[in-house]
């Protein structure tokens, strides 16, 4: 019993592998590479439209444009005004409220300006992501649209900023940290690369269809210049047929100890003080 | 739920705390690694001795020059002018004052000691990383006084190696024709030479017409083919005794015999039944194997370093091209495509790349690819060039160059040139006569 009920399971599995083996290949097989099916309207051009909503449209259009002839002539100018003084009121509440809560605490003036600058950056982007939503709600939604409301909007969006950017003042700063942690900016890591770049003699002899990946970890000083370097795949160097790894691994660290000190970034030492380089001669080489 | 938050702030923490800025390098720059060779010190009684007995002022300087004169020629390294040294060879070899060279750019340093022992010669030689201060390498040899020129080579192979990561190729030798006389009456003799153009000699007398030489891989043997009463004939000669056998006469046009990469057989190509076709002889039992059968010319063959495929030349296509097949001649498959006519293919040592010569709207090209064909890179182009042979580390390829010797096109000269595969280092090899037909031997010293 138990050996036919084995014999059956095997030759069922048996039957399954063949029929996977066999159908397989057919069904991941594309039948024809037909392009896509574009479906065409055609429409007749005749002199008058047919669109139905064009004459509401323009009718929406024509008491958007009355009422912004009027109300725009008359609010405008105090919007501007209202912005900025609003502006000025925050940017002085804030000024105030650094100067009173961190005189002692922040001792570099630098990060003071930088953080005021990232607030009034945060303000002002959704002032103009207000002004993209009034153009579009000026044709569609006529019942929503009220510059009053969207001034208030935008003058409290301003102060519920400025509320959290007042009260969450540490929390805003570790996540500024941790942005800035994240890596270099676009400008500094290209500086650092084009210096590397200079100093890398690649070693020409290497075989171009191996991993030539080396990465090497840098302790820096502030200045760019070098403490301490380590390989960190340093047990590669010691397998057989890696003998080339030892040539690149030293390759590259010349090219270290030759460009120092670094074209690091002139600030955030914090940020970069640790750095991992991957030198990788394969695009060089491979070509 | 709070349990849950401080898991999550656990987890992501060290993440953050962890994560170290990474800079890919992916390029650097190919320039030549500025490095110096400090003359080899040596004392004044085997200074004396050295002078005496192989007539050169100062070994020491002389094999550093050939280490210095391989560096340069292999265009990867730039030895930096002696004059800017600042410290003295002696003390250089003791302790490098790594300030000072490091002051003068340079990366590298050769330093070393000559010393005249028992009637022989004990080089030592030191490597070190400029820019690490320390010592990358140190080797000492010891030969016959008048092995110089060999120590220089080896010592060039030694930091070659260390520094690029592949084999050198200065200790190796170079066999090739020289041809003397009009285009009408060639006297065309063997000739030997190493591969910096030192020690030429001349192997035949120059009776016979002796036509494409090659060196066995495997070892300092030859084969040639060489015409004795008008009948094409292969020998084999092996280059340390100065023995020569007769392989065979083979009818009609033979073709370019060549070893296999474990010198067990020659593979050529030759005429019959009215068809060009290649064959194999085996060197043991003399055993003759047709490997092609088709009604085409197949010529040039050359096996890859493994052995276990062929590439040659056929016009099968209806124009000459070139074809890769497995050793025993099946599987054959056509990997040359482009435009003009392909010859000359050749493997390399390497197994990544096949070299040839190719003919396009009357001009010459030495070029590679890859064995499947694709790839194809021209490294250099003339009126008329051909028969690339590898360097043992299959970097740099030899081959030969006809030139007109005035301006007005009258005369033609041959001569050898070597270029590596990046196609910008390309030198002319001085050699006393014309010369054709070059054959790099493997290293000497393997």
């Amino acid at each position: 019993m138990k050996s036919s009920s084995i014999v059956i399971s095997s030759a069922l599995h048996i039957s399954l592998v063949i029929l996977t083996a066999l159908s397989l290949p057919f069904l991941s097989k594309k039948p024809i590479d037909l392009p896509p099916i574009v479906s065409v309207e055609l429409i007749q051009i005749t002199e008058e439209t047919n669109i139905p909503f064009a004459p509401k449209a323009k009718k929406i259009i024509e008491k958007v444009k009355e009422k912004e002839k009027k109300l725009v002539s008359e609010q405008a100018p105090p919007k501007k005004v209202k912005k900025s003084k609003t502006k000025t009121v925050v940017s002085e509440k804030k000024n105030k409220k650094i100067e009173k809560q961190n005189p002692e605490a922040v001792p570099l003036p630098e990060k003071e300006v930088k953080k005021i600058k990232t607030k009034e950056e945060k303000k002002q982007n959704p002032e103009k992501v207000d002004n993209e939503v009034k153009q579009v709600s000026e044709f569609e939604k006529k019942d929503l649209f009220d510059p009053n409301n969207i001034a208030a909007l935008i003058d409290k969006s301003k102060e519920e900023t400025a509320e959290i950017v007042k009260t969450n003042n540490d929390v805003t700063q570790d996540q500024v940290r941790n942005i800035e942690n994240s890596k270099l900016s676009l400008s500094e890591e290209d500086a650092l690369k084009a210096q590397i770049f200079g100093c890398w003699s690649i070693p020409l002899g290497l075989p171009y269809d191996e991993n030539l990946l080396v990465r090497i970890k840098l302790k820096l000083k502030p200045d760019g210049s070098v403490t301490k370097t380590e390989i960190l795949d340093h047990a590669r160097m010691n397998k057989p047929g890696q003998g080339f790894y030892k040539v690149l691994a030293e390759s590259a660290l010349r090219a270290v100890r030759l460009c120092q000190p670094l074209r690091v970034p002139a600030s955030g030492y914090e940020r970069w003080k640790e750095l991992q380089l991957n030198f990788d001669a394969r695009e060089m080489l491979g070509g | 739920m709070i349990k849950k938050f401080i898991i999550i702030i656990f987890i992501f923490i060290p993440i953050k705390v962890l994560a170290l800025i990474e800079v890919d390098i992916t390029r650097g720059n190919l320039n030549p690694l500025p490095l110096a060779v400090s003359p080899l010190s040596i004392d004044e009684t085997s200074r004396k001795n050295f002078e005496q007995i192989l007539d050169k002022e100062n070994i020491g300087s002389e094999i550093s020059l050939i280490v210095e004169n391989n560096l340069r020629t292999s265009g990867l390294f730039n030895p930096l002018d002696k004059k800017a040294f600042l410290q003295a060879p002696d003390i250089a070899n003791l302790k490098p004052r790594f300030e000072d060279w490091n002051l003068i750019k340079a990366q590298a340093l050769i330093t070393g000691k000559v010393n005249f022992i028992n009637d022989k010669l004990r080089v030592e030689f030191r490597l070190w990383d400029v820019l690490a201060a320390k010592e990358m390498m140190a080797l000492a040899f010891t030969t016959v006084p008048t092995n110089w020129r060999r120590v220089g080579h080896i010592i060039s192979d030694k930091v070659y190696e260390r520094l690029t990561g592949e084999k050198g190729y200065f200790d190796t030798r170079i066999i090739y024709v020289a041809e003397e006389g009009p285009k009408t009456q060639r006297i065309k003799k063997l000739a030997i030479m190493d591969q910096d153009g030192a020690n030429n000699k001349f192997l035949t007398l120059g009776n016979e017409l002796v036509l494409t030489p090659r060196f066995n891989p495997a070892s300092q043997m030859v084969t040639y083919l060489s015409y004795f009463k008008n009948m094409p004939r292969v020998y084999l000669l092996d280059i340390e005794t100065g023995t020569q056998e007769v392989v065979g006469d083979f009818p009609g046009m033979t073709f370019a015999p060549r070893f296999s990469p474990d010198g067990k057989k020659i593979i050529m190509s030759f005429a019959k039944d009215g068809k060009s076709d290649i064959y194999t002889m085996n060197l043991e039992t003399r055993l003759v194997e047709r490997i092609t059968n088709h009604p085409s010319i197949d010529t040039s063959p050359s096996y890859s370093p493994d052995g276990k495929y062929i590439t040659f030349n056929s016009d099968r296509s209806g124009y000459q091209q070139i074809y890769v097949m497995k050793n025993d001649g099946s599987d054959v498959k056509r990997i040359s495509f482009g435009n003009g006519l392909y010859g000359t293919p050749v493997w390399s040592p390497r197994g990544d790349l096949i070299a040839f010569t190719k003919l396009h709207k009357g001009k010459f090209y030495i070029g590679v690819m890859r064995t499947d064909g694709t790839g194809e890179r021209l490294l250099t182009e003339n009126y008329y060039q051909e028969a690339p042979s590898w360097s043992p580390n299959g970097r740099v390829l030899i081959f030969y160059r006809e030139t007109k010797t005035n301006s007005k096109g009258e005369g033609f000269s041959a001569k050898l040139w070597s270029i590596d595969l990046t196609g910008y280092n390309e030198r002319l090899i001085k050699t006393e006569t014309d010369a054709s037909d070059p054959s790099w031997s493997s290293l000497l010293s393997n």
